[in-house]
């Protein structure tokens, strides 16, 4: 038996010591950043997806023609371009790209390739799915749909190889900060062109070994479900600034699991942290807890094409029963309760119009002609199968409790759910939205009548036209002023019943630097460094 | 043997033998209890506290006299929860189960007693039906079935609840009756689908029964087929059936929580030890009592079944009686 | 025997078309749009990536190419990793599949034949009742509890096996991961060895031989286990198909590249070519190990042999 102990002593003694340096340690040892993704990419090619998932990942690969700053969302440090220039009304816009630039390949980076990337994106063959994102600029959208069919007629123009001119449909001020979505990067034109056509969809072209980018690092591996890894590319234009030897994008699904990895010495950085373990990490490892505001709001669709329901003040009645606040705190840790949809943003400051009273809800709901919830039928409201069974929960007991009114979850997969709401086929939904950039427009733009994201039934002219008039009005100043004027008849007859503006709960390790607060939450891989 | 006496039948012999064992005994008894206590306890109104009553202002409180399990992430009661979960856990184990083992067992006693073709091509649906994907057929189910399991409930509640029953009394009822009436889909889809490990195992038990020398001996006395393989091959195979049996229920009430995790089983805010459990498990680091609960009962409950299932096949093996 | 082994293929080849064509026509019924998006795609160009898939084409016209598709060995792109083969992703995944399927059946075996054994050769003892409580408490701790306790406490608090992750190269990622996964299923041996132990020892040749005075561990092994054996084989066989393609919640838990959850994502996303080419590589594992669970049930029982 003694012996059978002393043999195994060194062996675990052995165990023990190959564990000893954790992943986090031999990463920061080899300037490896270690991401939670929280899921796999649907592609890398920057023109076939939607998400954010995937963003995180192409702005590693590619750079746009403005870098991000890392610690402000309303920085515009150069990127691709070097320098640009807007007329008065910010409907031309000229960029200068850096002379110097190079794909990874060492190809030059040329004007020809951000033209053949908008070409690619809007061209009707391809259907890439996020095309609308380039509609302001001129007769992108009737190209798109396949009204005109001449390239040149669209708004970009390359008048040399370093010079990108870009005229918009309307003024738009908040270019710069657009560019920096996947949709406006620029694509290696010469290594798409080799593996097929300009509008194929599935060729090799993004796969690693063939990727060639712009950006700060390459793609070296994509293992699916197990990581996406990259490495510094040495040909970036700004490499001798750039700490990192690679990033490495872990697709954790379960946040439980990402906290726990993330506690044994697995990530540097994680997605998400679950609510109900804030209180904890609070208390025991304040170090790592991040809490900050993300552009991002929850909210519930209503389908005012249903009975009752297309009643303002039942909507109105059922929006002022919910107790933000409670939801937020007791729920929803890190969000904050919200009485609009759009959230703060740059120098847009929306108006909080609702919020809980539960007597004003009673008195709307009798108004309407159902005191106490009496002939208000049960509603069914619509939520995603992994989405948040607590919050349907609490809303659940405070319609019952203030109104009467009784709902059920109607759980659906995710395709059905989103099939769903854009059927109109539902009664409540709850949803959410991300903003793409730092204007009132990502929020607002879509309950125009027959948006795809609208989904709610809901139209209003005077809102359309508020809309439109903010769209042609280049005062700055003034154009929030719409924008606030517009949002204000959305929320007061509540086609969508705001709760609260997402916050980010998330866990970093110390020894990353460069890393700030930032509402996009777009941290530049490129200034990002490991010190232990 | 002075109890059994001439004209005793089986099922009093095997009883007898039963109250004999003292973990069956225990474990039946336990198993009575659990039952009575959530089938009872929450038909009587206003009884527990309202199971989807939550209250924010008092969440993951521990054990107190108002609250004797403490309250959930939401501030309900859990005591209560875990009646009202336990009466679907049970019946989602039963219903489904009985439902497995009958298809199961009958299916597979003939395949294995009769053989030879009949026998391929039973066990190649059993194939098909075990590669088909479970999740997409669930889906399917509820989908097709929803509109029926609606009317269902209202039916339901107003058949227990009757004509005259006021406001109040029409939603306790519904409090109890919904969560049952739908997780219809699930009951189908689950029954029609797990019958089938039942029916392999029982086929193999059959088949080697089939071969012993008592069979034959049926057999050359005349015996009719359905005769042989009801009162001789399966009471000689009931061992294996019985543990399996005792094996699904406590499976199955699992299974029902993975799917509620995919939003197919009982549906918020009603709730299952599965799904107590599951959720239980989510804040096992800041509040273990919440998962202790639920985990307890289901244990019990298991224990219980298992040592009642080996008691019964003891008392049920016909050879015993020699013993 | 060769007779028996090409009807049994020819068996195989028709059970597999009727799955493919089943489970086809189950996908294309589901609820929900293909190809949805969390973004509202516009129609102008849904319709353009409906035509790429061919999903413009009559559902007849669709299976049949579909089916070309499979028989050729090829099931196509998936829908949901866009411009990724499907046999890529499979390629990836099967394996890790296969590593974790075949070490918690290694881990279910050891365990649960052995206490199976040991329960009923001491029937109603101290061992029986307390190793049948333990294997009970394998199936009462279902993987999502067991499998973040183990993670917590030698992932976390030890810091001696990661808490999640799988390396193909590093058999200490699989620990835990073939632990939590193979403990339900000793669980479900145990009971099942035991019961056809008890089954078989109380046969009359058993008796034959405790009168003859054979020891008791010789008639446990030598005359029983052959016997006692048959339910858990017939058991076996499916739950090894199972476990390959089907591990989801340990897969999720600890972050395993296996084929469970691509499988479910497909299922999410109605990312048909997936669904339809894990579909069969399931059901050819299916057929397979019911096959071998049939060979082995006739070895275990040679009055069989004749018959099968």
């Amino acid at each position: 038996m003694t012996r059978c102990t002393l043999l195994l002593l060194p062996a675990l003694l052995c165990l023990a010591s190959c564990q000893r340096e954790t992943q986090v340690e031999k990463a920061n040892r080899e300037k490896i950043f270690i991401v939670g993704n929280a899921n796999d990419p649907k592609a890398l090619d920057p023109h076939l997806v939607t998400g954010v998932i995937e963003h995180n990942i192409i702005r590693a690969l590619l750079e746009g023609l403005v870098a991000e700053d890392p610690e402000s969302d309303t920085g515009y440090p150069p990127g691709a371009a070097t320098s640009w220039e807007h007329n008065a009304d910010f409907t031309e816009w000229t960029f200068h790209l850096r002379p110097d630039g190079k794909w990874s390949d060492g190809a030059p980076l040329t004007s020809a390739d951000f033209d053949f990337a908008y070409h690619r994106l809007l061209h009707p063959d391809l259907a890439g799915p996020y095309a609308e994102m380039l509609y302001f600029i001129k007769n992108a959208e009737a190209f798109n749909k396949g009204e005109i069919t001449d390239w040149s007629q669209v708004g970009v123009a390359t008048p040399d190889d370093y010079t990108l001119k870009i005229t918009m449909r309307e003024p738009v001020p908040f270019l710069l900060g657009m560019t920096r979505h996947y949709t406006w990067f620029p694509v290696p034109r010469h290594v798409i062109l080799r593996f097929g056509k300009m509008t194929d969809r599935f060729t090799k072209w993004s796969e690693a070994g063939n990727y060639v980018g712009n950006g700060p690092f390459v793609l070296k591996e994509w293992r699916f479900n197990d990581k996406v890894e990259t490495v510094k590319n040495p040909l970036y234009w700004n490499a001798a600034h750039v700490k990192l030897n690679g990033v490495r994008f872990v697709p954790v699904e379960n946040f439980y699991t990402e906290t726990r990895g993330f506690l044994a010495g697995q990530l540097h950085t994680t997605y998400q942290l679950p609510p109900p373990l804030v209180e904890k990490i609070r208390a025991e490892h304040p170090e790592f807890l991040r809490q900050e505001p993300y552009l991002a709001t929850d909210f519930i669709r209503t389908n005012i094409t249903r009975p009752v329901l297309d009643n303002p003040k039942v909507r109105m009645a059922m929006s002022l029963a919910i107790d933000r606040k409670q939801l937020c705190d007791n729920i929803l840790q890190g969000n904050t309760p919200c009485g609009t949809i759009t959230p703060d943003l740059g120098d847009y400051h929306p108006d909080q119009i609702v919020s809980f009273d539960p007597e004003r809800a009673k008195a709307l709901l009798a108004e309407a002609g159902y005191p106490g919830g009496k002939g208000v039928p049960r509603f069914k409201i619509l939520m995603s199968s992994t989405g948040s069974r607590a919050t349907i929960e609490a809303l659940q007991a405070m319609w019952k409790d203030t109104l009467g009114i009784l709902v059920d979850p109607q759980p659906k997969d995710w395709g059905s759910y989103v099939t769903a709401q854009q059927k109109l086929d539902y009664d409540i939904a709850l949803a959410a939205w991300t903003g793409d950039y730092l204007d009132p427009s990502t929020f607002l733009l879509m309950w125009t009548k027959g948006n795809g994201n609208n989904n709610t039934g809901w139209s209003n002219e005077e809102f359309e036209r508020l809309l439109s008039e903010a769209a042609h009005q280049s005062d700055e100043k003034q154009r929030l002023e719409f924008f606030k004027k517009a949002e204000r008849i959305l929320i007061e007859e509540q086609p969508i019943l705001p709760i609260s503006y997402r916050g980010r709960n998330y866990l970093l390790r110390p020894e990353v630097k460069g890393w700030h607060k930032l509402l996009l939450d777009n941290h530049p891989w490129a200034e990002i460094s490991l010190e232990p | 043997m002075t109890s059994a006496e001439k004209g005793s039948s089986l099922w009093l012999d095997a009883w007898l033998r039963l109250r004999r064992n003292r973990a069956s005994m225990v474990g039946l008894v336990f198993l009575f209890l659990i039952g009575a206590i959530c089938v009872i306890l929450p038909s009587i109104p206003d009884f527990l506290q309202d199971p989807n009553k939550t209250d924010l202002l008092h969440r993951n409180l521990g054990s107190s006299g108002e609250h004797w399990f403490g309250t959930d992430h939401l501030g309900r009661d859990l005591f209560s929860r875990v009646m009202f979960g336990g009466r679907v856990s049970i019946a989602v184990g039963l219903i489904t189960t009985f439902v497995a083992v009958t298809i199961g067992v009958v299916w597979g006693a003939v395949a294995g007693y009769v053989g030879g073709r009949m026998d391929a091509f039973m066990m190649r649906v059993v194939d098909i039906l075990y590669a088909l994907p479970f999740l997409v057929i669930i889906i399917l189910l509820s989908k097709i079935l929803e509109p029926y399991t609606d009317e269902l409930t209202v039916w339901a509640v107003d058949l227990i609840a009757g004509k005259s029953a006021t406001a109040k009394q029409l939603n306790d009822t519904r409090t109890w009756v919904e969560p049952l009436s739908t997780l219809v889909p699930v009951f189908v889809a689950i029954g029609a689908l797990s019958w089938l490990t039942v029916s392999r195992i029982v086929r193999a038990q059959v088949q080697s029964v089939a071969s012993l020398d008592f069979v034959e001996a049926a057999r050359s006395l005349g015996l009719g087929h359905l005769r042989i393989l009801f009162r001789h091959i399966l009471p000689n195979s009931l061992g294996p059936i019985i543990v399996y049996t005792t094996l699904t229920i406590p499976g199955v009430m699992m299974f029902e929580a993975t799917l509620s995790f995919l939003g197919l089983g009982v549906k918020a805010p009603n709730s299952s030890w599965g799904v107590l459990i599951q959720e239980g498990a989510n804040f096992m680091l800041t509040n273990p009592m919440q998962l202790l609960f639920p985990s307890i009962f289901f244990s019990v409950t298991l224990f219980s079944l298992n040592f009642l299932g080996d008691g019964l096949r003891d008392a049920l093996d016909p050879k015993a009686a020699k013993d | 025997m060769f007779k028996i082994l090409l009807s049994r293929l020819l068996q195989s080849i028709l059970v597999l078309y009727l799955l493919f064509t089943i489970t086809f026509f189950l996908t294309r019924a589901m609820p929900g749009n293909l190809l949805a998006s969390e973004r509202a795609m516009p129609e102008h160009i849904r319709a353009k990536v409906e035509a790429y898939y061919g999903l413009n084409k009559p559902l007849t016209t669709q299976y049949a190419m579909q089916l070309g598709n499979f028989v050729q060995g090829d099931p196509g792109y998936s829908y949901r990793l866009e411009g990724r083969p499907v046999i890529e992703v499979i390629q990836q995944a099967l394996p890790v599949s296969f590593q974790l399927g075949i070490t918690a059946m290694i881990v279910a075996l050891s365990i649960g034949i052995p206490a199976g054994c040991i329960a009923a050769a001491r029937k109603n003892s101290l061992i029986d009742t307390g190793s049948m409580m333990l294997a009970m408490l394998g199936i009462c701790l279902p993987a999502f509890v067991i499998g973040p306790i183990l993670a917590e406490y030698f992932g976390r608090k030890l810091g001696a096996l990661p808490a999640y992750g799988w390396e193909a190269g590093t058999p200490n990622t699989w620990i835990l991961p073939a632990i939590t996964l193979g403990l339900a299923y000793a669980a479900y041996l145990s009971r099942l060895t035991r019961a056809g132990m008890l089954e078989t020892l109380s046969q009359d040749f058993v008796r034959t031989a405790r009168a003859k005075g054979v020891p008791g561990s010789q008639i446990l092994i030598r005359h029983c286990l052959r016997g006692g054996l048959i339910p858990a084989v017939a058991y076996i066989g499916p739950a090894f198909a199972g476990i390959v393609s089907g591990s989801l919640v340990v897969e999720t838990v600890f972050q395993v590249p296996g084929l469970g959850r691509q499988f479910i994502k497909a299922i999410e996303t109605l990312d048909v070519p997936m669904i339809l080419c894990v579909t069969m590589i399931y059901g050819t594992l299916v057929i397979l190990a019911n096959f071998v669970t049939d060979l082995a049930g006739a070895w275990l029982n040679p009055r069989l042999r004749k018959s099968a």
